[in-house]
């Protein structure tokens, strides 16, 4: 009973805060057009195959008669040189490029975290290592170090999103390094030292929550940068392999027929930029409202 | 410390050359080359020794500036890269110039106009800017202004009725600098024509990124007491914003401009190509179809070093403020 007051009352003013913060984030238009696109894109995400016109057109579908039609009521963004529907295609690309996003900033964020958890609250000789192989990682420009890796391992959009994980982790590093450092200077940390809870409790349960909110807004703020550079690494020819309907390689196919269908490149790329665009407001917005500095602004 | 890391970079860049699944010594004997003919190569190229062996070659070879072989042009990668860098190096340079012209004064005017209009279309072109996938711009430019408007070259570096010429000044490799110097205004109006499309493709990025970092800076600094106190004694807000607000703010914003220096570095590798602009991204972009290894390995540890110097000259410029030095 005792202890669940106690839960209640710790949990009472979390929900207050976090209804602030949905408050504020609505609050702003910007902010809030963001959120309602990046949702619908989920949506979109999801339910591909059963809204697109012509899901048949996605992978395959060779149809040469009505190859680079303009846009029409049938073809609402007209079609490539193969006949397919390209409005087809790019709702189904929305569920690989955010896959793909997604579960390259998930890993680059945990393994990055869980570096910098460790190096800035254990120290030493660990931090110092770790903190060198970091610096390693960020002296490479991260598009060319994708480049490089995928280049190595051989063009697929696995291996691209393997090598984004690989080029983007160091930042996350360095960001909760600097936090835990912080964090771990804490009374609430030195008390559970004292009491002699062991490292790793103190690392996971203690200073990682504690650090955790500018890592998120990272997160929600690269998650635009990193749809971009699959996007470009497919661009060149190193991520998402044909037939496959990714954005950045349709781009790439578009270019030996643009002169002619510029639809044919258009499309793809306002999906490209309206998705990054949405993912970059809302990062936007979330660190204004996240962050003490600006949050009274 | 720093020559920790570049070692590091050298072992890494080192370590992907030599578990490349395709055999280098094959690529470099030819396609019809007998197992002999691959075995002199190998032995050639260095690569039948020890990896330590190897590993101690290639660093010896990198301080002496020899990066090997491009298997594709068959030249030395350093000799490959002195002809390309310099139409990269020039492209960036002006892109960034582009950036700077625009990027500050809209970011002035976007915290003297906090939440206002102006405010919020400035913040929605600076996230924009750094939203747009510069191979798909440089392709919308394309059609607009080549295709829709004939007004632009399509690409390459000048037209080829002036390279047909062949009086196309090479002091510096930096064409409007050498045609300039030259009095060659032909030369100089043509390449500058031909630099627009690319140089505005990959300046996009870098004014979003100005913009926004201006803004803050001078937002942080117009709540400063010192800007209240200039307030107070009645100079003007012109005066206040353009040279006492703006010097303040310059630190970051300088700090944020070295960095996006590497960043429109990065854009040029997706954009050359397009606009058929003979630098390293061009370069690197034919070294990835033709998977020739030593010659990406060298436009990495090229880009490399320049991150690093940016990322010096980044901490360089931060502990020249008065107010950081300790």
């Amino acid at each position: 009973m005792f202890k669940n007051m106690i839960s209640m009352n710790t949990l009472a003013p979390k929900i207050k805060e976090a209804k602030l913060s949905f408050y504020l984030l609505n609050k702003n238009i910007l902010t809030r057009a963001a959120l309602i696109t990046v949702l619908l894109l989920i949506l979109v995400a999801i339910f591909a195959l059963y809204i697109a016109p012509f899901p048949e057109h996605i992978f395959l579908g060779n149809d040469p008669a009505n190859s680079l039609n303009p846009p029409s009521w049938k073809n609402l963004c007209g079609t490539d040189e193969l006949g397919r529907d390209i409005f087809s295609r790019i709702l189904y690309g929305t569920s690989i490029s955010l896959r793909a996003a997604v579960t390259a900033v998930f890993f680059a964020v945990t393994i990055g975290s869980f570096l910098g958890a460790v190096a800035g609250s254990v120290g030493g000789w660990l931090d110092e290592l770790i903190m060198r192989v970091t610096d390693i990682f960020l002296s490479f420009p991260p598009l060319l170090l994708s480049i490089s890796i995928v280049a190595l391992m051989g063009p697929s959009l696995n291996n691209a999103t393997l090598a984004i994980v690989v080029s983007w982790w160091p930042w996350y590093t360095r960001l909760m390094r600097g936090q835990a450092i912080s964090v771990k200077e804490k009374q609430f940390v030195k008390a559970a030292e004292a009491i002699g809870t062991s490292r790793m409790k103190i690392i996971f349960k203690h200073i990682v929550p504690n650090c955790i909110s500018p890592i998120i807004i990272q997160a929600s703020m690269d998650m635009g940068a990193v749809i971009l550079s699959l996007a470009g690494l497919s661009f060149l020819g190193l991520g998402a392999q044909p037939p496959t309907p990714e954005w950045g390689l349709m781009v790439s196919t578009s270019k030996n027929y643009f002169m002619n269908a510029p639809w044919y490149s258009l499309f793809p790329g306002i999906a490209i930029f309206i998705t990054v665009l949405s993912f970059n407001l809302l990062g936007d917005g979330m660190r204004e409202i996240l962050d003490p500095k600006t949050r009274k602004n | 410390m720093s020559l920790i890391v570049l070692m590091g970079v050298v072992f890494i860049t080192f370590v992907i050359t030599r578990v490349v699944p395709s055999d280098p010594a094959a690529k470099w004997a030819g396609a019809r080359a007998t197992p002999q003919q691959v075995a002199a190569a190998r032995i050639e190229l260095g690569l039948d020794k020890p990896y330590p062996e190897q590993f101690a070659n290639y660093v010896t070879n990198l301080v002496q500036g020899n990066l090997g072989y491009s298997l594709r042009t068959r030249n030395p990668v350093m000799n490959d890269l002195k002809v390309f860098i310099p139409a990269t190096v020039e492209l960036v340079l002006m892109a960034t110039l582009l950036a700077l012209v625009i990027g500050i004064p809209l970011g002035i005017y976007s915290a003297k106009h906090k939440n206002r209009i102006f405010d919020h279309v400035s913040r929605f072109f600076s996230i924009g800017a750094v939203s747009l996938p510069g191979f798909w711009i440089a392709l919308a430019l394309q059609l607009v202004f080549y295709s829709y408007l004939d007004f632009l070259p399509l690409g390459g570096r000048v037209s080829i009725e002036t390279s047909l010429m062949g009086n196309i000044p090479n002091i510096t490799g930096f064409l409007l600098f050498d045609s300039l110097i030259t009095g060659n205004l032909v030369i100089f109006q043509d390449a500058f024509r031909h630099m627009i499309l690319p140089m505005i493709t990959i300046a996009l990025y870098p004014i979003g990124l100005v913009a926004r970092m201006t803004r803050s800076a001078m937002l942080e600094i117009l709540g400063e007491d010192y800007i209240t106190a200039e307030r107070s004694y009645g100079l003007s807000e012109r005066l206040i914003l353009w040279v006492y607000a703006l010097k303040n703010s310059l630190g970051p914003t300088s700090t944020v401009v070295t960095l996006s220096i590497g960043y429109t570095l990065m854009s040029t590798f997706l954009v050359e190509s397009i606009f058929n602009w003979p630098g390293i991204g061009k370069y690197v972009s034919n070294s990835i179809i033709a998977l020739d290894y030593p010659a990406i390995m060298g436009v990495t540890i090229f880009s490399a070093l320049c991150y690093m110097a940016l990322n010096l000259i980044a901490d360089l410029i931060i502990s020249l403020d008065p107010r950081v030095r300790l």
